[in-house]
């Protein structure tokens, strides 16, 4: 028998229905990879074999009796940041020390209802707030991927890293990641998966630890975009519990895979490309817009003029949120509480030996950002920006361009412990410079694996779309995916 | 805000110091608790009184990943507040986090409306009086705005030696902050308008206006200027809750302000406590400790907008308030002002008040309402709800007299054996024999009995025929007040020969 371990959703499901396997054995297939690798890797916070072979059980029986959902018997992982029933969540951070809820976030829950298996929880960048994955209380994820003949091990991105790390490594079938500026993309396309965060208010919010509300948006990891188009219809819906999620129907994403792209018009901005770029991360774009163009689609240069303000304009609005957001973890209710003398003593006791210092820097330049006498200069003028990005968006597509191609990130996979990137933060913020104009508009961005770097590292490409038509990108994807065909590790872990 | 002074500064409210007159100004931010079911974004119930932590949901514990759902009807209720207040409705309004820490606030914020509240301008008048001569001043008073916030938990720093202890069933529970603009101008015009709202919240039932149990508080800006002069430095007196002590916090803290510029001094603009036990006000933190609330809109929450058809719903649906229903018994019951401010004061008495004259004569009932009733609940330290005689007992009464079958004497004894033991006026007027006796035979009988007993009041009278009421007292009192008045006289006249 092939392993497990190596089937898409599409295939696994197809294979469950006709009983070739038990959602049993696959679950067990990924626990005992887990187990394996996790120990280097460190995908995962806290694995939940009990929980997964009890589903997997429950799984079989919805098989045998003709009622299965469509993601029956799938084994997923769930990312740190999602509330999970009497599970570890914590969003990788020690201020949620111990924290287990007594509620299903909206968007797990969708899934279980869809007949998903839990295998346990992803390591994140702590409260998503990293693009390396080196922030997590946990320790920094691995990414499966290494250069040709390198030992050195690579991180994964972030803050979506071991959502990715595990889908490349096959440590579950897919998993659900969150995107503010990129967390799901820059991941992705570092790991050689394909990852989706869809229009802001497609997935609930519900139930996932809030960093910067008005830009997180769920959405899965893959390994192929057949199967990340399986997963967001899963995840999507529209919930009373989330004012800011939509009443639209959700569309059959997986039915626009392998649509003609014939009279679809793809823009190409000219200022997505960066100081310092690589010259292959420029060939491989190129090779991108040849493979569109062959495919029927016809190709137009664009401009997006406000996308230089957009990470500065970010590195405001999401840390004002985020300080706010996380004003809740304060040791009173829930998690981490270090005493002191009084109650300010043990909130500063509490935060300081809590949060962690990329979480602490976004906090301090938040409440900075937010105070009288710079409000008007600073979160004012963000938000002002943050119009301007989204006008230019409107007018690309006003003018009949379906979907915009670009770089998913500015480099491959970097290794971890970076000493020039540790030094300086804002060169970290720079790896999400062509995913952040998605967040500031609310627009859907797709990333999907296109190509090896000299060094045979994963690359991507970035599609953007209109509000609500992820079918669009996945139409695209789908082409890309074909030219370029799937990326996967050797296996050395 | 600009502040701008609208009213005209009067010697009879000035207050003299040491050094020459000064001005009081006042203005009031009251918190009105929202009457509604549940919370402002969460599903919990907000029933005053249960046990600690019982009315508390995911969201109001601020548990990770729980987001802020508004409650449609507190929306309602602010809209019919502003509707109330002959105010500006947003059509559109914005809901803002205001940031700072503490235990009985679980999410590190409260979510408030900043800039852009639901209900703008609007005004209250108020009836202040009566002065020396009498008379009451109808005043103005302009509302700046009024929005919606969440309330706060309740920390409880008394219950363990080391330890304090938090509540959060009344975190989330919504809230209306109703801002008056600087215009009050003495402590009795603030208690006016603090009474007024409550009243006007009352006939719109949006808020219980129960101030001992928190559901409305006020803080109190006050400040002191010489008359004509610019407003002066203001403080600030937080959460005073009762309409007595905000009067007497204004009294404390005019004379206190006055006695420092009089010495010389300076106003700190400060926030300040009410003590009532020591009737001072004193400093609880200057500007320079204000927090830096650090507010920006909340990104959970979409911007409130509602169409005009919601709220000229809600406007059909009001209920008719005090100053028209004020105007209305004057115009069409031919009320006297006085008495129909006195009516309207509080719903529960209109309401009664319009059941007993209901098919009646107005002024009658209302004297009924006034002079009998609410003195004898007065007398007997009762609240209003708490009275023993209802209004179809007070009516049955008013009828009573009017086709004759007692006289208002005994209707005063009616009235008092009702308000003891109950029951039905018309059958205790048969079975206690309190019927008026209208048959001439026996008054005259009576009549005659007096006048031949009292040969020297009869000289009297005959001399001095104004003196004639002591007969028709004498009758009365012989026949234990049931003889019917208007015949007594008239037969004491044609005895005694004084007949016109």
């Amino acid at each position: 028998m092939t392993d497990l371990t190596h089937l898409t959703i599409a295939e696994a499901s197809k294979k469950l229905t006709a009983k070739e396997f038990t959602a049993l054995e696959l679950t067990d297939a990924y626990l005992s990879a887990i187990d394996a690798a996790n120990g280097t890797l460190n995908a995962y916070t806290t694995v939940t074999p009990d929980l997964a072979r009890a589903q997997a059980s429950a799984s079989d029986q919805r098989i045998a009796s003709g009622s299965a959902g469509v993601l029956e018997g799938i084994p997923l992982g769930i990312k740190d940041l999602f509330a999970t029933q009497d599970v570890h969540t914590q969003a990788a951070s020690h201020i949620l020390d111990g924290f287990k809820p007594k509620y299903e976030s909206t968007v797990t829950q969708n899934l279980w209802d869809a007949g998903a298996v839990m295998l346990g929880k992803l390591n994140m960048d702590e409260f998503a707030m990293g693009s390396s994955n080196e922030s997590s209380y946990y320790g920094p994820v691995i990414n499966p991927w290494r250069a040709d003949g390198s030992t050195e091990n690579r991180v994964p991105g972030g803050s979506s890293g071991g959502s990715a790390a595990a889908v490349a490594a096959f440590l579950c079938a897919g998993a659900t990641a969150t995107d503010t500026g990129g967390s799901i993309r820059q991941p992705a396309a570092f790991t050689g998966t394909v990852g989706i965060k869809p229009t802001y208010g497609r997935c609930s919010r519900w139930g996932i630890a809030a960093y910067a509300s008005s830009l997180d948006q769920a959405g899965p990891i893959a390994r192929d975009v057949r199967d990340a188009a399986i997963l967001l219809k899963a995840m999507a819906s529209v919930d009373p519990k989330d004012t800011t999620s939509v009443d639209l129907p959700v569309p059959d994403y997986e039915a626009a895979i392998g649509k003609s792209l014939s009279g679809m018009k793809i823009g190409i901005p000219r200022e997505y490309r960066v100081e310092g770029m690589p010259e292959e991360i420029e060939q491989l774009w190129q090779q991108g817009i040849a493979w569109l163009r062959e495919a029927g689609a016809e190709i137009v240069d664009i401009s997006l003029p406000h996308t230089k303000y957009a990470l500065p304009a970010y590195y405001i609005v999401a840390p004002a949120e985020a300080s706010s957001n996380l004003a809740r973890y304060d040791g009173v209710r829930y998690g981490l509480r270090v005493d002191g003398k009084d109650i300010a003593d043990m909130y500063e006791k509490t935060r300081a030996a809590g949060f962690g210092d990329e979480v602490k820097r976004r906090i301090m330049i938040g409440t900075y950002v937010l105070s009288a006498g710079y409000y008007d200069a600073y979160y004012l003028r963000a938000q002002k920006v943050r119009t301007l990005i989204k006008q230019d968006f409107e007018t690309v597509f006003h003018a009949g361009v379906d979907a915009i191609l670009t770089p998913a990130t500015p480099s491959s996979a970097f290794a971890i412990g970076d000493k020039e990137l540790a030094a300086d933060p804002v060169k970290m913020y720079l790896n999400d410079v062509f995913t952040i104009t998605v967040n500031m508009a609310g627009l859907p961005g797709l990333s999907v694996p296109a190509g090896l770097d000299a060094h045979g590292l994963p690359l991507g490409l970035q599609l953007i779309g209109k509000p609500f038509e992820e079918e669009t990108l996945f139409q695209v994807a789908s082409v890309i995916e074909k030219a370029a065909g799937t990326f996967t590790p050797k296996k050395w872990w | 805000m600009t502040l701008v002074d609208v009213r005209i500064s009067e010697p009879k409210r000035y207050i003299p110091g040491a050094t020459g007159d000064w001005e009081v100004i006042i203005g009031m931010e009251v918190h009105a608790q929202v009457t509604s079911q549940s919370k402002l974004f969460s599903g919990s119930s907000t029933v005053f009184g249960n046990a600690p932590n019982s009315n508390v949901s995911l969201v109001d514990a601020a548990m990770p990943g729980m987001l802020p759902v508004i409650n449609e009807e507190c929306v309602r209720q602010a809209v019919r507040t502003g509707l109330g207040l002959k105010a500006q409705i947003n059509n559109r309004s914005i809901f803002d986090r205001k940031n700072y820490f503490y235990p009985d606030l679980p999410q590190g914020y409260q979510i408030s409306q900043f800039k852009d509240p639901i209900v703008g301008e609007g005004k209250i008048v108020i009836s202040v009086g009566p002065d020396r001569q009498g008379q009451f001043e109808d005043v103005e008073i302009g509302i700046e705005r009024l929005h919606l916030e969440q309330d706060a938990g309740k920390s409880m720093h008394d219950q363990h030696p080391s330890m304090s202890y938090v509540d959060l069933n009344r975190s989330g529970v919504a809230l209306m902050e109703i801002v008056s603009k600087p215009d009050l101008r003495s402590s009795d015009e603030a208690k006016a308008y603090l009474t007024k709202l409550r009243t006007i919240l009352r006939y719109l039932g949006t808020c219980d206006g129960n101030m001992d149990e928190g559901s409305m508080r006020a803080d109190v800006n006050v400040s002191v200027r010489r008359p004509g002069e610019d407003f002066g430095t203001r403080c600030e007196i937080k959460n005073v809750n009762s309409i007595r002590f905000v009067g007497q916090a204004i009294e404390y803290e005019a004379r206190r302000q006055i006695g420092i510029l009089e010495d010389g001094g300076t106003i700190d603009q400060e926030t300040r406590l009410f003590d009532p036990g020591k009737g001072e006000t004193r400093s609880m933190r200057s500007k320079e400790d204000a927090h830096d609330y650090r507010y920006f809109p909340d990104p959970d929450l979409l911007p409130l907008e509602f169409d005009q058809a919601f709220v000229d719903a809600l406007k059909a649906d009001l209920p008719e308030l005090p100053d028209d229903k004020k105007e209305r018994f004057v115009a069409e019951l031919g009320l006297s002002v006085y008495d129909a401010s006195v009516l309207v004061s509080e719903k529960a008495i209109a309401d009664y008040f319009e059941a007993v004259a209901a098919g009646r004569d107005g002024k009658i009932a209302a004297n009924w309402v006034i002079n009998d009733l609410l003195g004898a609940l007065n007398k007997a330290g009762k609240a209003f709800e708490e009275t023993p005689v209802s209004p179809a007992q007070l009516g049955g009464i008013i009828d009573l007299i009017k086709d004759g079958t007692i006289s208002g004497k005994i209707a005063k004894d009616l009235f008092e054996i009702i308000w003891n033991d109950g029951g039905n006026p018309a059958e205790l007027v048969e079975t206690r024999g309190l019927k008026q006796v209208t048959d001439t035979g026996a008054i005259e009988k009576a009549v005659d009995d007096i006048i031949a007993a009292n040969p020297d009041q009869v000289a009297k009278v005959q001399a001095k025929p104004s003196l004639a009421g002591w007969f028709v007292g004498q009758v009365m009192k012989s026949t234990g007040g049931k003889a019917n008045p208007q015949a007594v006289q008239a037969l004491v006249k044609v005895k005694l020969g004084l007949e016109d």
